[in-house]
């Protein structure tokens, strides 16, 4: 499954133009609010015909402007879970959820029962969808799009509306689902940590243009990509695995840089996790420090600096197979004397780690 | 009880019973699609379209009427193409009645229709789309049971508005007791005639009680579905 996109597309004082191609997995769209991502969802849909552009899924044209190609959307076989979920009011959880199946004549109870269970919403399903709280309503909204059986999920901020606790509900089973109906999903956010939980591939949108296109790893340790990224939100993601729950509340974690130390991280020994570590949060050592209180010590080469207009430069530092990228000053760049090639060791808190950075695979 | 009314009586109680009904059915699916066509289409006309529906609410309906029988009488354009190739009359017949009353309650019943059309988020129609239903479908299966309870307030106004109908009915249809004789026709008509204020009397109490029956089975219809749509 391939997905291949370029549109071009105007508004009054904006415009997109946008090309890129998402592999099978969860691609995320992300960029600020109004950088165009919910556009080139809406193309995708066919909810928007684009000034010019194709868009190919699965070798299946569905808009092609030059062509005079346009498929209506409701022959695309597309699941789109929207922001503010858009359940039908007039039915039931049930009917909601049997929307999509029932006009597409394929009623298959199994599957219904494999979801319903997947999402944990068995127990609503004779509700009506103004009874149902935000997270229940953003559950059985990702139900109904994945049930009319599309060939590709769309996905426009589907946490968006909720408050912290309730997107801790439902992320991990946007998980699950990533991994377990393998369905490739195109999701549209503005929060890195989701994104640095959920996508394998990141499209960084940044005014109608892609900034950067690549593996989650990649464009979030990009020092390049930190403008569009928004400084506060660059930061790269490790890959760890959980190694041991310790007595205090730490959880031992190892990663191809060197073990960690986090606070509680879910999970049982042995399952792998997405760390990700806020550039601002990490410090450059040029010898391992000693009598310190932060116990994340680890040793990294620089890979490069890059400065912008401001007082401070980020720094990309390779540690095993990882990249990590720190955010300094520029004065400290150029006391310690940073450049590509140096052996330094990068240190950083284990409370800086919030919850929601951490991730299951 | 049934020499509570003479036989002309009761058989203008039933006539108004009868014009009103199918002057509200027949009007239905088109002050739909009139109504949504008012409310989501952008088209040449739209204003136009929008001033004819109106226009018998703000005309006198003596004039309505006049221009009925214009139209739709034997010789008029309209009704001398529908009696020659439908055998359809409308002039002086009961059909005329419910022709007039279906005119006059019409912009009634497209303006509660068209409330609830606009009412209607079309997000929610889109997103049947992407899970794959067609435009009908789409207005079948979300947009139609959204609008019910609009729908089912515009039939009932136009069906209150029909049965009290008077000066666009006489003048198209005039006063013909069993044919065109309706229950504001024959009140006017007893009024007329020395001594007729007891059989009036009568009738104005049928149109009352007949009146707020259709009010609250409205009410009650109204909250009926509401309450299936989800929306209390």
């Amino acid at each position: 499954m391939s997905l291949r996109i370029a549109l071009r597309h105007g508004f009054p004082g904006f415009d997109l133009d946008v090309d890129f191609g998402a592999p099978s997995g969860v691609t995320a769209l992300y960029g600020r609010s109004g950088s165009g991502k919910t556009t080139i969802v809406n193309a995708v849909a066919g909810l928007l015909r684009p000034d010019a552009g194709r868009v190919v899924a699965d070798g299946v044209t569905l808009t092609d402007t030059t062509a005079g190609t346009f498929m209506p959307p409701h022959k695309r076989r597309i699941g789109y879970v929207f922001q503010e979920g858009r359940l039908f009011p007039h039915l039931s959880v049930r009917s909601n959820l049997t929307y999509g199946a029932r006009l597409a004549g394929s009623r298959d109870a199994a599957e219904f029962d494999r979801i319903v269970d997947l999402l944990g919403i068995a127990n609503l399903l004779d509700r009506r969808p103004a009874k149902l709280s935000g997270g229940e309503k953003s559950r059985v909204a990702l139900g109904r799009a994945i049930l009319s059986k599309p060939r590709l999920l769309l996905m426009d901020e589907p946490l968006a509306a909720l408050d912290e606790a309730r997107k801790a509900e439902i992320l991990p089973y946007l998980e699950r689902l990533r991994d377990e109906t393998g369905l490739p999903i195109l999701y549209v956010s503005h929060s890195p940590s989701e994104v640095a939980r959920l996508a394998t591939t990141v499209v960084l949108i940044d005014a109608g243009r892609v900034a950067a296109v690549g593996e989650a790893a990649e464009v979030f340790s990009d020092p390049a990509a930190a403008h569009a990224l928004g400084l506060r939100e660059a930061g790269a993601v490790l890959v760890a695995r959980i190694e041991a729950h310790e007595a205090d509340g730490l959880t031992r974690l190892s990663t191809s840089a060197g073990p960690l130390l986090l606070p509680h991280v879910n999970g049982s020994p042995g399952t792998s996790v997405r760390v990700r570590l806020l550039a601002q949060d990490v410090m450059i050592a040029l010898e391992k420090p000693s009598g310190i209180s932060a116990l994340n010590i680890l040793p990294a080469r620089v890979t490069e600096i890059r400065v912008g207009e401001g007082p401070g430069a980020l720094v990309r530092l390779e540690a095993g197979d990882e990249i990590i990228l720190a955010r300094i000053t520029r004065r400290s760049a150029t006391t310690l004397q940073l450049a590509p090639g140096r052996e330094v060791h990068a240190v950083l808190k284990a409370v800086s780690i919030a919850k929601e950075s951490v991730g299951e695979i | 009880m049934t020499d509570w009314l003479t036989p002309d009586e009761w058989r203008a109680v039933a006539l108004s019973l009868r014009v009103s009904l199918v002057a509200t059915l027949v009007s239905l699916p088109i002050g739909i699609f009139v109504a949504y066509a008012l409310a989501r289409w952008r088209f040449p006309g739209r204003q136009l379209l929008n001033g004819l529906v109106h226009l018998p609410l703000v005309l006198p309906p003596v004039v309505t009427g006049y221009l009925l029988l214009l139209t739709f009488g034997r010789t008029g354009a309209i009704g001398a193409f529908l009696d020659r190739w439908f055998g359809l009359v409308f002039a002086f017949r009961w059909t005329g009645a419910a022709l007039a009353a279906a005119i006059m309650a019409f912009p009634l019943m497209v303006r509660a229709i068209r409330l609830t059309i606009e009412a209607v988020d079309p997000k929610l129609e889109q997103a049947a789309s992407t899970l794959g239903a067609s435009k009908p479908l789409v207005f079948a299966t979300v947009t139609l049971p959204l609008i019910l309870p609009g729908i089912v307030a515009g039939s009932i106004l136009a069906f209150a508005k029909a049965m009290g109908e008077f000066g666009a009915t006489i003048t198209f249809v005039s006063n013909i007791p069993g044919q065109t004789q309706t229950i504001p026709s024959a009140i006017y008509a007893l009024l007329q005639a020395p001594g007729g204020e007891g059989a009036a009397g009568r009738l104005v109490i049928v149109a009352v009680i007949a009146a707020m029956a259709a009010l609250l089975l409205s009410e009650w219809i109204a909250r009926l579905v509401a309450r299936r749509v989800g929306a209390s």
